[in-house]
């Protein structure tokens, strides 16, 4: 079934009666070449660039509960390529650019909305750190404009611009970033993955790996032990948990972020606004909902929900920023749980046991990454050698002191 | 959450900051090398379920408290001053 206008309307004047589910619901076979744990976005694409970029069969999805179920459910929706570090930036314009393609690749539409990006700068030092971090991002290819006051005026009028304490000098804008609808983009995954002859295989839970002298050979689940050439694990959030059944301990905490969304609105706000005086981001759904977040709760957690001191501290960096949220009720709040690495970004490597790949340590920036942490996991397994953008993102790097922090805080999960 | 301070009484976990897992208390020795040393800093436990963990009174007594913790349910099950934890931990080694 290939989704198009034509077909749109054709199912409106027959009583949609040929709409057929998205994908299969497989039992799992005795062995595949590639096993993927985790039936969430990362999981997902990389099942899809596996099959569809690297041209490889026989492969398998495995999620614990439903598809998509996890983080890929839970975050605030925010794309974007604005990082500085070398190591990072490269990356994430990759995934920046595969955004761009993703609904044609998928034949999907994930609402992917280009609606932009703007950091809030309320100080010199501050400003002069996003000039750089702008230059950063130009250098490896993405769009960034230093905005001053006055066209951060023309934007968003009704901003706190004359806040006392934190005043908005400016800020740097990047216009390609937006948004995208994120249960769509696991759907449009798992149906192109599906389409390709990938197994995805809901309500399984990995419960151990199967290793002989140094190489895995597949895995054992709550449906029965799967052979496997090679295991992709992309379980953020549990990676600690499942790693810890193949014996090894990660350089990773589980933190729990929070989330939240207001009552439907008219529009408000038509781009993605970020306060740089405390942390804060928002921007609103195609529904009406004002979607906003803010820091980790900061201790580690695996329970999906956090408490009100930090409920508080984002409610009130959103009344510093915008005044009129005040106006909104809130509607929901829920929280995820994250995985925090030492130093704030992300594993996609080989790992001691042979046959045996970790995608892991997305800490809060997990969904933008979506695509490209897909394709580089995937190239990672059909070619056993990392994607020319993700090569920084060794597991040993922490012992061999190349970290990527951006942040600069050194390890303290809690504050990347 | 409200953290039984075994001093001061029950206070607000808001009082305090979080540093991680009490295993952070055993130093490895000087001369352990390199490798002892990384994965100190690095590699954690993380587990699912009861969690030990070094807080910070920072706006109260300024003590360090280890407080075990259910990660799952973030219920707080005792608190015990951790120079007294590294003190039996010492006469224990």
């Amino acid at each position: 079934m290939k989704f198009s206008g034509f077909k749109v309307i054709k199912e409106a004047l027959t009583g949609h009666k040929g709409w057929a589910p998205l994908w299969r619901d497989p039992d799992p076979q005795p062995a595949y070449d590639f096993v993927i744990v985790g039936g969430g976005g990362h999981g997902l694409a990389t099942a899809f660039h596996l099959a569809a970029t690297f041209g490889q069969a026989r492969i398998a999805v495995l999620e614990k509960g439903w598809l998509g179920s996890g983080n890929i459910g839970r975050n605030t929706t925010i794309i974007r390529s604005n990082y500085l570090l070398p190591g990072n930036q490269p990356f994430y314009e990759f995934s920046m650019k595969l955004w761009e393609s993703m609904e044609q690749d998928l034949n999907f539409n994930a609402m992917v909305s280009q609606r932009g990006i703007l950091n809030l700068f309320h100080s010199d030092g501050q400003r002069d750190a996003y000039r750089r971090r702008g230059n950063a991002m130009h250098l490896s290819g993405a769009d960034a404009e230093l905005l001053d006051q006055q066209a951060v005026r023309a934007m968003y009028p009704w901003l706190n611009f004359d806040n006392a304490r934190f005043p908005i000098k400016g800020g740097l804008l990047q216009r390609r970033a937006g948004t995208a609808r994120h249960d769509g983009v696991a759907w449009g995954y798992a149906r192109a993955a599906d389409q390709r002859g990938v197994d995805i295989i809901q309500n399984c839970e990995v419960t151990g790996f199967r290793i002989d002298q140094g190489r895995v050979l597949g895995v054992e689940t709550s449906r029965g032990f799967i052979g496997a050439g090679k295991v992709g694990v992309a379980v953020a959030g549990s990676s600690s948990r499942v790693m810890q059944m193949a014996g090894m301990r990660l350089p990773i905490e589980s933190h729990v972020l929070q989330a939240f969304v207001s009552e439907g609105l008219k529009p408000v706000i038509d781009g993605v606004i970020t306060f740089g005086a405390g942390h804060f981001y928002v921007s609103q759904s195609d529904k009406g909902g004002l979607v906003f977040g803010g820091d980790i709760d900061g201790y580690n957690s695996y329970a999906q929900r956090g408490n009100l001191p930090v409920v508080e501290d984002v409610l009130e960096g959103g009344m510093a920023l915008m005044p009129r949220i005040g106006r909104a009720r809130l509607l929901r709040s829920w929280g995820g749980v994250m995985d925090m690495s030492m130093d704030g970004s992300p594993i996609i490597d080989r790992t001691p046991v042979e046959g045996l790949y970790l995608n892991a340590g997305w800490c809060y920036g997990g969904f933008k990454a979506t695509p490209a942490s897909g394709y580089a996991f995937a190239h990672l397994l059909a070619t056993n050698t990392p994607h020319e953008t993700a090569t920084a993102y060794r597991l040993d790097r922490f012992a061999r002191g190349h970290v990527i922090d951006e942040k600069g805080v050194g390890a303290t999960p809690n504050l990347h | 959450m409200l953290i039984p301070h075994p001093l001061l009484g029950l206070r607000d976990a808001q009082e305090f900051t979080y540093l991680g897992d009490a295993a952070l208390i055993d130093r490895p020795d000087p001369e352990a090398g390199e490798a002892a040393f990384a994965s100190y800093v690095y590699d954690r436990d993380n587990p699912a379920g009861l969690h030990r963990e070094l807080w910070f009174h920072e706006q109260g007594d300024r003590s360090w408290l280890v407080v075990t913790r259910d990660t799952l349910t973030h219920e707080i099950l005792g608190a015990e001053l951790a120079r007294n934890v590294a003190r039996t931990r010492r006469a224990g080694a």
